[in-house]
């Protein structure tokens, strides 16, 4: 049977498949859905774990004790996981373990462009990279039985537009995997010195070994065709190759470490002209390079961003694809994101603008607060950082300083990795200002349960971590919970902490509008005869309030009826729809 | 109709999604490959969003480019103004008559354009209609898309009854009803 699937969704379906029965994950766009989607299958164990170096160790743990088991994440998240992930490879498995890391060029939804391929390089672990849902499928259950037959992990890359697409799959039958037994193996599992040592040997062994698979491997495919240009791709290049150049020699590469090295001759010598066609880094070209292969890449295509048919057959054929003659012929005002109409986060940024602070920030919807109207982050760097950053700030530029200065960071973000920030205020005697944003749910990859929402990913009630009770237990003695859109508290609140000569924290508590749990009023309106202009209600930044110059209107269409517009108007102008 | 190059354009939270979803299960019903390509994520969050579902015999790129759309949905017409330039010659365009003003727009930094229906339909076949009165006349304003497809489907003379299996599919049981309605207010839709 056929069916329609994302890339995601099919690497859950060729987990399931396989057997597997153990999955982690933390979400992160674009790897969320891989997840989500497993969690569907009873047979399968599955947790947001509350970080990508718990959900590998989780992986990791359950593949030494027998089951098949897959941890997926985003490609920043690998460098987390990375701690773990460079000693597995030595320790090897017990049961197939497959890791997942969906890299975004392009940056559609994240803070860099890195190429996890390096990553299979540098921990000497094999990476097998699929073209479509199909082989999303595929590659997953070749990448278990790889991962036992060599006792390594292998992780398997994604792209967005990979993760991110539907195309056809052919559905398959569940293979019976039998947990294998767990066996006692100190000189295996337990990496000091002595016996890393060893292992290390055995490392060098098995990448001897997959050099030669890789040769022999049906994940990497030579398609014969014109003798003058050869073309070596993999992942979504190749797509989009196909379509560049239909009559090139393809060499499709399907396990892109380590590369097939007697093919990638073999092929050279078939072909007058070679090239290397790859999104992001030259991953492939360098190597092939270094064989002492005459081969075009990165001189004609770039290292930044997506690759597409045309810019491939514009940069190596000179070969424009017919150009439409429509256009626009009038400037067009972007659309940037913003954050939702009755977004909790609105009120607080309401009040730090307001006060001018500065704010040390992190990853989440919130993160939008650093774009127009909120225009209200000075720093964003990665999961956790936002906490870090202000003691770092603190430590540099003294008291008056951190006295305007606020951390603001997610519930998810705070448990993923802002605790360990907070202690480090706590115990190098800071005395920053911490506000967790506590919307009940992780927000920005689409709604994922996290430590603090007393769900797990299949929806089953658990216990809920106490955000008051767990600052408290670190040695933060300030802690005070406001709801965000009581912006005459919250701006009482923020001033007092900031003013103290201590940590605190504000956990501004009020779930994301788009929970089903929340319901508002109904949308509201401006009365013509009430409102006199003075555009207050515009601070808050509401996508759905317009100023239409002589008069301010709400959008019924895009309006919840939150009604923080009507906290912040003086004049009793904004009412409901009927009045 | 041997393939099909279409955009689907609109705002993040308008239900574009749903309605690619649904087109790639029509496509399989006929028998076509098929790709779509999604945004999630960040720019989902009231962002201009684009979907791209593509049919033919065979189809490896997920992406359609500039001057390739033979047909584009517009769920608002800012958005259909800015996809424009991916339209074939001759290929059409569907657009829902809604404005929702971006936030440059919101906050005075910029002007959304004026006439933007004037201005394509001087020069391309445009298909326009208030799609959003049409779904709150059936029940709910989150049908917009589904009124679309009916359009669509009219337009496209594909066999309307494989829009409406593929809806039964797609659709959750629950809101299956209000939709159907949709899609026959959107095929029996006459300027």
């Amino acid at each position: 049977m056929k069916k329609l699937m994302l890339g995601n969704e099919a690497v859950a379906r060729g987990a399931y498949e396989a057997g597997c029965t153990i999955a982690a994950a933390y979400p992160g766009t674009p790897s969320t859905e891989i997840t989500e989607y497993i969690a569907k299958y009873d047979e399968i164990y599955s947790e947001w774990s509350p970080n990508e170096k718990v959900a590998l160790e989780v992986a990791i743990g359950a593949s030494i004790g027998g089951a098949r088991a897959i941890c997926s994440m985003k490609h920043v998240g690998l460098n987390v996981a990375a701690d773990p992930l460079f000693t597995v490879s030595y320790s090897g498995v017990n049961g197939g373990l497959v890791i997942m890391v969906a890299d975004d060029p392009g940056m559609h939804s994240s803070q860099n462009e890195q190429d996890s391929r390096f990553y299979a390089r540098s921990s000497k672990v094999p990476m097998l990279e699929p073209s479509d849902s199909q082989e999303c499928k595929d590659f997953v259950k070749y990448a278990f039985e790889i991962s036992e037959q060599f006792d390594c992990p292998v992780i398997v890359r994604l792209t967005t537009r990979v993760s991110h697409s539907q195309s056809s799959v052919e559905i398959g039958d569940k293979e019976n995997f039998k947990l294998k037994d767990y066996v006692k193996d100190a000189s295996k599992y337990v990496m000091m010195p002595a016996m890393a040592r060893r292992r290390h040997v055995e490392v060098e062994k098995r990448m001897a070994a997959l050099r030669e698979f890789s040769n022999s491997s049906e994940l990497n495919k030579i398609e014969l065709d014109s003798e003058e240009v050869g073309i070596i791709t993999s992942g979504i290049s190749y797509q989009y190759v196909k379509e560049a150049a239909p009559n090139a020699s393809i060499l499709k590469i399907g396990m892109v470490h380590p590369i097939p090295e007697k093919m990638i001759s073999e092929f050279a010598s078939k072909v007058k002209i070679l090239y290397v066609v790859e999104e992001l880094e030259p991953f492939f070209e360098n190597q092939i390079l270094k064989m002492g292969i005459k081969v075009t890449g990165k001189q004609k295509l770039p290292v930044m961003g997506e690759l597409n048919a045309q810019l491939i057959a514009e940069k190596l054929f000179d070969r424009k694809f017919e150009a439409s003659q429509v256009q626009a012929g009038q400037p067009i005002p972007v659309r940037p994101p913003v954050m939702c109409p009755g977004c909790p986060h609105r009120g607080m940024y309401y009040v730090l603008k307001k006060l001018k602070l500065n704010v040390s920030g992190d990853i989440g919807c919130y993160t939008l607060g650093a774009l127009p109207p909120n225009e209200c982050m000075d720093t964003c760097i990665c999961m956790g950082a936002s906490i870090g950053v202000a003691h770092g700030m603190e430590k540099a530029r003294g008291s008056e300083f951190r006295k305007n200065t606020v951390a603001v960071i997610g519930d998810s973000t705070f448990i993923h990795s802002g605790i360990t920030g907070l202690i480090d205020v706590v115990y190098n005697k800071g005395n920053s200002t911490v506000m967790i944003l506590d919307n009940s749910i992780t927000g920005m990859t689409g709604h994922q349960h996290n430590p603090t929402t007393g769900f797990t990913i299949k929806g089953e009630p658990t216990r809920q971590v106490d955000l008051e009770l767990l600052c408290k237990a670190v040695g933060i003695e300030r802690v005070t919970v406001v709801d965000p859109f009581d912006v005459k508290e919250l701006e009482k609140v923020v001033k007092a902490e900031i003013e103290a000569d201590e940590p605190s924290v504000i956990i501004s508590q009020r779930p994301c509008a788009l929970l089903k749990s929340v319901k508002f009023e109904g949308s509201r309106k401006i009365s013509r005869e009430k409102c006199k202009t003075c555009r207050a209600c515009m601070k808050i930044g509401c996508p759905a309030i317009v100023d239409k110059k002589d008069h301010l209107e709400i959008n019924p269409a895009l309006c919840v009826g939150c009604k923080l517009c009507t906290k912040v108007c003086s004049f009793d102008a904004i009412e409901r729809m009927d009045s | 109709m041997d393939k099909l190059n279409l955009l689907i354009v609109g705002v993040g939270g308008q239900g574009t999604l749903l309605a690619s979803r649904i087109l790639g299960t029509v496509a399989l019903k006929m028998d076509f490959d098929v790709k779509v390509s999604e945004v999630h994520g960040m720019s989902q969050r009231g962002g201009s969003v684009v979907t791209y579902v593509r049919f033919g015999k065979k189809v490896y790129s997920p992406l359609i480019e500039k001057g390739e759309a033979d047909l584009i949905i517009a769920f608002e017409e800012l958005e259909a103004l800015r996809w424009i330039d991916y339209l074939t010659g001759d290929g059409k365009m569907i657009i829902n008559e809604q404005e929702i003003d971006p936030m440059p727009v919101i906050i005075g930094k910029a002007e959304y354009p004026e006439n933007i229906l004037e201005t394509l339909k001087a020069e391309h076949s445009i298909y326009s209609l208030d799609a959003l009165k049409i779904a709150r006349r059936c029940g709910t304003i989150k049908a917009v898309n589904i009124v679309l497809l009916g359009v669509m489907a009219r337009l496209t003379g594909i066999d309307r009854q494989i829009f409406v299996d593929a809806i039964h599919e797609v659709v959750p049981a629950k809101v299956l009803e209000v939709n159907l309605k949709a899609f026959e207010e959107g095929y029996n839709y006459h300027n």
